[in-house]
């Protein structure tokens, strides 16, 4: 067994709100970075999704059980409350339905954590503003025409839809890239932080 | 038929095999070949299940063609399953004609070749088959079955029905069950043996005139199912076979027809036509939802502490990823750990033979995860 000790900061905000021993599903696992360090450290009965033939390969290569696929298309064939939690970090911006791929996480999961890159960030806002071009910065790195993050949103806007439907908002935290917290709230937290992190309840009684 | 070599068993000698026809055949001689050693605590053994007209040579050298044994690329020492390390087993099927029981073999009741009073079997009953012959080689559990194509719906069958003698299965290019398309094509084979009439209602072992010509078209038809329009089309294109112009008759002008009909004629010397239509009729019945009211998943309950592994390929048209996927998303919501790819390739359902890095990378990384996992002196540990 591999022995994880440390994670990317960001991923390390994700640990530490699963439960020890909980069944979870990571929904672009990536290198599975997360996912083995949750095995490991936690003991969790983790399953993962994602979409490149790379990560599905270095996924299997630790151990871990994945499936090659995307948010869009897999979520649909699990059963209703079959994980405690599901994780999709970082990957709400690049899925065709964003708000049912959101809704899929509650019906699945009994609790939601979903991360986002912020597109209300000054810097963010700044670029467009002063450049009159599609921001490219640290957390989004591509141009418009060759990225993966077709529906961007910031932290509002999010917030917005989880209002909008219902959906019980447990944690909020905002964070830098390096996984620094920012103890904050929701409208400062939209100028300043890169990425932001909600907890998110499906309303399910265990 | 008999085994020339000492690797043949003679099993359901007192208690016969109960088929899910409610037939019921004893005895039933096993023809296998096994690679490398069984350890002590028999945690190292591997079962490979063969695909339609596959035979118990997945390593190794054929004895009959001299050419490498079907699997022989991944099995033998040093390579992905290292018969240094692992203990690899392959049966023939049962109602092939390698030396196992079929319909090729004596009907104790007749002193003649079965022929089609053989009965007909089903995947699971391949299955029982193995899992007696397991019993006879002293191997409680398996570190991992695996299989392409029919070999894969054995591996299917293998967690629906003996779940607790697995730790971990991988199912190639596979399906739970036959589409009406895949009887179709069987279908068009088994009626070209049928209509050959030296098939003479499967009685042809002594006349010394098998089928031929029938299960020639059959081999050709199928064939064309594993591979893909692409590869056909990369391959041969319309390229003429050693001539410039076409002939205005019925040649073989295309290297395509050329091709194809190389593939009937070797085929007819290995395979018994009998065989053909018992193989395929059992495949042809294969439809393991029904069997739990249309939900797969409810097949693979017992199973959920199996570690599964599934690769499809995006140009096989005969057990596409949607079939592939279908057993992925039941595992999964039967809660058994599943890892899947669909493998980029232009090779067709044969791609699970060839050589694809992907495909070796995936399983190469989850037999060393399997074995990490193992331990085959802890009952308590696994699949209660």
């Amino acid at each position: 067994m591999t022995n994880a000790t440390a994670i990317r900061p960001d991923l390390q905000l994700i640990a530490d709100l699963v439960e020890p021993g909980a069944r979870v599903l990571d929904i672009g696992c990536a290198d599975g970075e997360l996912l083995d360090f949750l095995v490991n450290t936690k003991n969790v009965d983790g399953r993962g999704i994602e979409i490149s033939q790379t990560g599905v390969n270095q996924c299997v290569a630790k151990g871990l059980s994945v499936i090659q696929g995307d948010a869009d298309n897999d979520l649909a064939e699990y059963p209703d409350q079959s994980f405690d939690t599901v994780i999709l970090s970082r990957t709400l911006q690049a899925v065709h339905q964003p708000k049912t791929v959101l809704l899929e996480l509650l019906r699945i999961g009994k609790k939601a954590i979903v991360t986002i890159p912020n597109f209300g960030q000054w810097h963010v806002r700044l670029s467009l503003f002063g450049r009159g071009r599609m921001p490219v910065t640290k957390s989004l790195r591509r141009t418009w025409y060759n990225t993966e993050n077709i529906h961007f949103c910031t932290i509002l806007d999010l917030h917005d839809l989880i209002v909008e439907e219902n959906i019980e908002l447990l944690q909020f935290v905002p964070h830098q890239k390096d996984g620094k917290r920012l103890n904050m709230g929701l409208k400062r937290a939209n100028w300043f932080a890169d990425q932001a992190l909600f907890l998110l309840d499906s309303g399910h009684q265990v | 038929m008999t085994s020339d070599d000492n690797n043949s068993v003679t099993l359901f000698k007192d208690a016969p095999l109960e088929l899910d026809s409610g037939a019921a055949l004893s005895p039933v001689t096993v023809a296998y070949e096994t690679y490398g050693t069984l350890a002590e605590d028999g945690g190292n053994a591997i079962l490979i299940c063969h695909a339609l007209t596959g035979d118990q040579y997945a390593a190794g050298t054929h004895p009959i063609t001299g050419k490498p044994g079907w699997w022989s690329r991944i099995i033998g020492p040093g390579k992905l399953i290292d018969t240094d390390k692992h203990f690899v087993v392959c049966s023939n099927v049962l109602g092939s004609c390698m030396g196992t029981t079929g319909p090729s073999s004596i009907n104790p009741v007749t002193g003649e070749p079965w022929g089609i009073d053989f009965p007909v079997i089903t995947i699971r009953d391949m299955i029982r088959v193995q899992a007696a012959l397991l019993d006879s080689l002293k191997i409680d559990k398996l570190l991992m079955v695996l299989g392409g194509s029919m070999g894969g719906m054995q591996v299917l069958e293998w967690l629906t029905t003996y779940p607790k003698r697995i730790h971990s299965a991988a199912i190639l290019a596979s399906a739970a069950r036959h589409t009406a398309q895949n009887i179709a094509f069987h279908e068009v084979g088994r009626q070209a043996v049928m209509a050959d009439p030296n098939w003479n209602q499967g009685r042809y072992y002594a006349s010394n005139t098998p089928p031929d010509k029938g299960l020639s078209v059959a081999r050709m038809t199928a064939h064309i199912t594993y591979l893909s329009e692409d590869a056909l089309t990369q391959k041969f294109g319309r390229n003429l076979q050693e001539r410039d112009e076409v002939t205005f008759g019925f040649d073989a002008d295309f290297q395509v027809e050329s091709y194809l009909r190389h593939q009937g004629s070797t085929f007819v010397d290995r395979f018994d036509a009998n065989s053909y239509l018992y193989i395929t009729r059992a495949m042809d019945y294969l439809d393991i939802p029904s069997r739990y009211g249309g939900r797969l998943a409810d097949a693979f309950v017992a199973a959920r502490n199996v570690r599964c592994c599934v690769i499809s390929f995006t140009s096989d048209w005969l057990y596409p990823t949607v079939e592939n996927k279908r057993i992925v998303h039941a595992l999964n919501a039967a809660g058994a750990p599943v890892s899947f790819a669909e493998i980029e390739t232009p090779h067709g359902h044969d791609s699970f033979l060839l050589e694809i890095e992907e495909m070796d990378v995936m399983l190469e990384g989850f037999l060393a995860s399997a074995e990490r996992t193992y331990s085959p002196t802890d009952q308590m540990g696994e699949g209660q």
